[in-house]
């Protein structure tokens, strides 16, 4: 099962083994990390799943649709280039090893 | 216990969106005293949404629908209890639950949701008959519909249309009937209902409007046209004109009635739901109401309002969470909604009931796939709908919710964007820096 690891903003990490199918966002609520908020559920209706992901890890998400990328540009912490809705990756081989950053703040 | 344990315990009657919220955010805020989530389901809080989407079409498991994990109520010490609240003390302050036990409360939270509309007409009890709010609700449709030849949905408002889309996703054609002359007529535009009308259509399911429902027909009622009460399937629904439908499984989707009889009971103000200030406080100052259940003075009009979304139910909860923990606010957040049919999404910022005029952005709302409805009443902005444009409504979230002036004159200029918009009033703003959390 690929490993998913999240760093909250105060630094704590947390690594998990996520089943392939299931999403970045889906995993952290599921395993009970806080810092990820998914209040519309994973439709990329809401922003509240925003991470950014690790430069180190940077190729291993592939590409966005254009309905996150106008999402992003409404997240409770502004966006960067590294940003991502976690509600938008799912967890496939490729993403093992991937670590992501969490906001500060989802709403 | 000492009175000042008492003093902080918060008891939450309903363990569902606007419950779970409250108590996940009490948590949050730093609220130290005891919280006890009372709920009648027997299951952990979930969210209802995919009920009618991705769940009914076999696309998420029941895990996909837990709020949070287990872990999650024990890592916060919120007491989940099983059991239906039967009766509230206001004078003693307790509430006394189906099982006979009694939990005292310092603040009681009101978050029992709401339940679906029966239709009062005869055969509305027969099996095949069904509404939709529960995960229970949602598993027997789940089997109805895998051995359903005929589906008829009645009303035509966001539960009975995305019933029929993921009716029709599973391979059934439905039909829906609505007694008003359009779909979604309370709670969206006419551009936009026109939308959702073809879109159905199109994807042949068919909509009949202007239509009621006489009464429904068992299997075994032909003799004697009994009163169809109870006995037997469902195998036709006869309508106002006399038309009869075939059917085999009928899906009530005529809105829903708050749950406020434990309150009624308990003598707090109760007038087309859970009657609260502009704190969320009912008329007893120990008991709050959230979600679903509760009328609240709506901040823009000053009437009060009883809204049915997760939005209401999230922000409800946050708002008694930052009261009971110290900072009192006035309710003014504002509604938002989406609803999903097929691979449309529609999202609603704001609310548009009481509009005189539109602007649509983009294309035809009857022919295109994309477009946004700009409700206005005079010349302030009321709500935006969007289909499709994810964009649009995220701005216009921030446009209606922090107040920016927009008029139909502006909205109607050639190269409108909302977004463009949003941003010309950011101006300054915009651009702070942000150091890269990495
Ligand atoms: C099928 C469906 C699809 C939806 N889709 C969307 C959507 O796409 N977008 C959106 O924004 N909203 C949607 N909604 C609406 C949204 O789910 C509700 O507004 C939200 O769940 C309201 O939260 P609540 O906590 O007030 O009520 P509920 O979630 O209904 O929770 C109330 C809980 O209290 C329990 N309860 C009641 N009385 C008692 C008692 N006396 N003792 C113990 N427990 C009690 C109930 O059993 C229930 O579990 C949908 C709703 C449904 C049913």
């Amino acid at each position: 099962m690929p490993k998913i690891t999240y760093v909250a903003a105060d630094r704590a990490e947390q690594t998990l083994d996520l089943p392939l199918g299931t999403t970045v966002m889906r995993g952290a609520l599921t395993n009970d990390v806080d810092g990820i908020v998914g209040q519309c559920g994973g439709y990329a209706q809401c922003g509240t799943c925003h991470v950014f992901v690790d430069p180190d890890s940077l190729d291993k998400p592939g590409e966005m649709e254009p309905d996150e990328d106008d999402m992003l540009d409404f997240t409770a912490c502004p966006r960067e280039p590294n940003s991502r809705l976690s509600c938008q990756l799912e967890v496939t081989e490729a993403l093992d090893g991937l670590i992501v950053h969490l906001p500060e703040r989802q709403t | 216990m000492s009175t000042r344990e008492e003093a902080g315990h918060v008891v939450v009657i309903g363990a569902g969106q606007a419950g779970h919220q409250t108590a996940a955010s009490l948590r949050e805020y730093g609220h130290s005293g005891r919280i006890t989530l009372i709920g009648d389901e027997g299951v952990l809080p979930y969210e209802r949404p995919p009920l009618s989407k991705a769940y009914l079409k076999g696309e998420a498991d029941e895990s996909r629908l837990w709020l949070r994990p287990e872990t999650f109520y024990e890592r916060h010490a919120i007491e989940r209890v099983t059991g239906t609240a039967l009766a509230v003390d206001r004078a003693a302050r307790t509430v006394r639950l189906d099982d006979g036990t009694v939990h005292r409360y310092g603040h009681l939270v009101l978050a029992t949701g709401a339940r679906p509309r029966a239709l009062p007409v005869p055969g509305s009890g027969l099996r095949g008959v069904r509404t939709l709010r529960t995960l229970a609700d949602a598993e027997t449709l789940k089997k109805d519909l895998a051995g359903a030849a005929h589906v008829v949905v009645v009303g035509a408002g966001f539960i009975g249309l995305e019933f029929a889309a993921a009716a029709h996703d599973l391979g059934h054609e439905a039909t829906v009937v609505e007694a008003l002359g359009r779909p979604l007529a309370r709670v969206a535009s006419a551009p936009t209902a026109e939308h959702f009308t073809r879109l159905h259509e199109r994807h042949g399911n068919e909509l009949l409007f202007g239509q009621g429902i006489a009464r429904f027909h068992g299997d075994s009622d032909g003799a004697d046209d009994g009163d169809g009460a109870g006995e037997g399937r469902v195998a036709a629904v006869e309508l106002t004109d006399g038309r009869r439908l075939p059917a085999d499984l009928v899906l009530v989707g005529v809105g829903v009635t708050p749950c406020t009889e434990l309150a009624e009971a308990a003598g707090l103000r109760v007038a087309g739901g859970i009657v609260t200030d502009s704190r969320l406080l009912t008329s007893d100052p120990h008991i709050s109401a959230v979600g679903d259940c509760a009328a609240f003075p709506h901040a823009r009009s000053g009437r009060h309002l009883r809204l049915e979304s997760v939005q209401n139910a999230v922000d409800h909860g946050r708002l008694v969470a930052d009261r009971l923990t110290g900072t009192t606010r006035t309710y003014d957040d504002l509604p938002w909604f989406w609803s999903t049919q097929f691979t449309t999404t529609l999202q609603i910022a704001g609310l548009g009931h009481d509009h005189d005029t539109q602007v649509v952005l983009g294309g035809d709302p009857g022919n295109s796939g994309a477009f946004s409805v700009l409700l206005f009443r005079g010349d302030d902005l009321l709500a935006v709908e969007s289909v499709n444009r994810p964009a649009d409504h995220m701005a216009a979230r921030r446009i209606l919710g922090s107040g920016i002036p927009l008029t139909r004159r502006e909205a109607s200029a050639a190269g409108f964007t909302l977004k463009g918009h949003l941003k010309e009033h950011l101006g300054a703003r915009s651009g702070r820096p942000v150091p890269v959390t990495v």
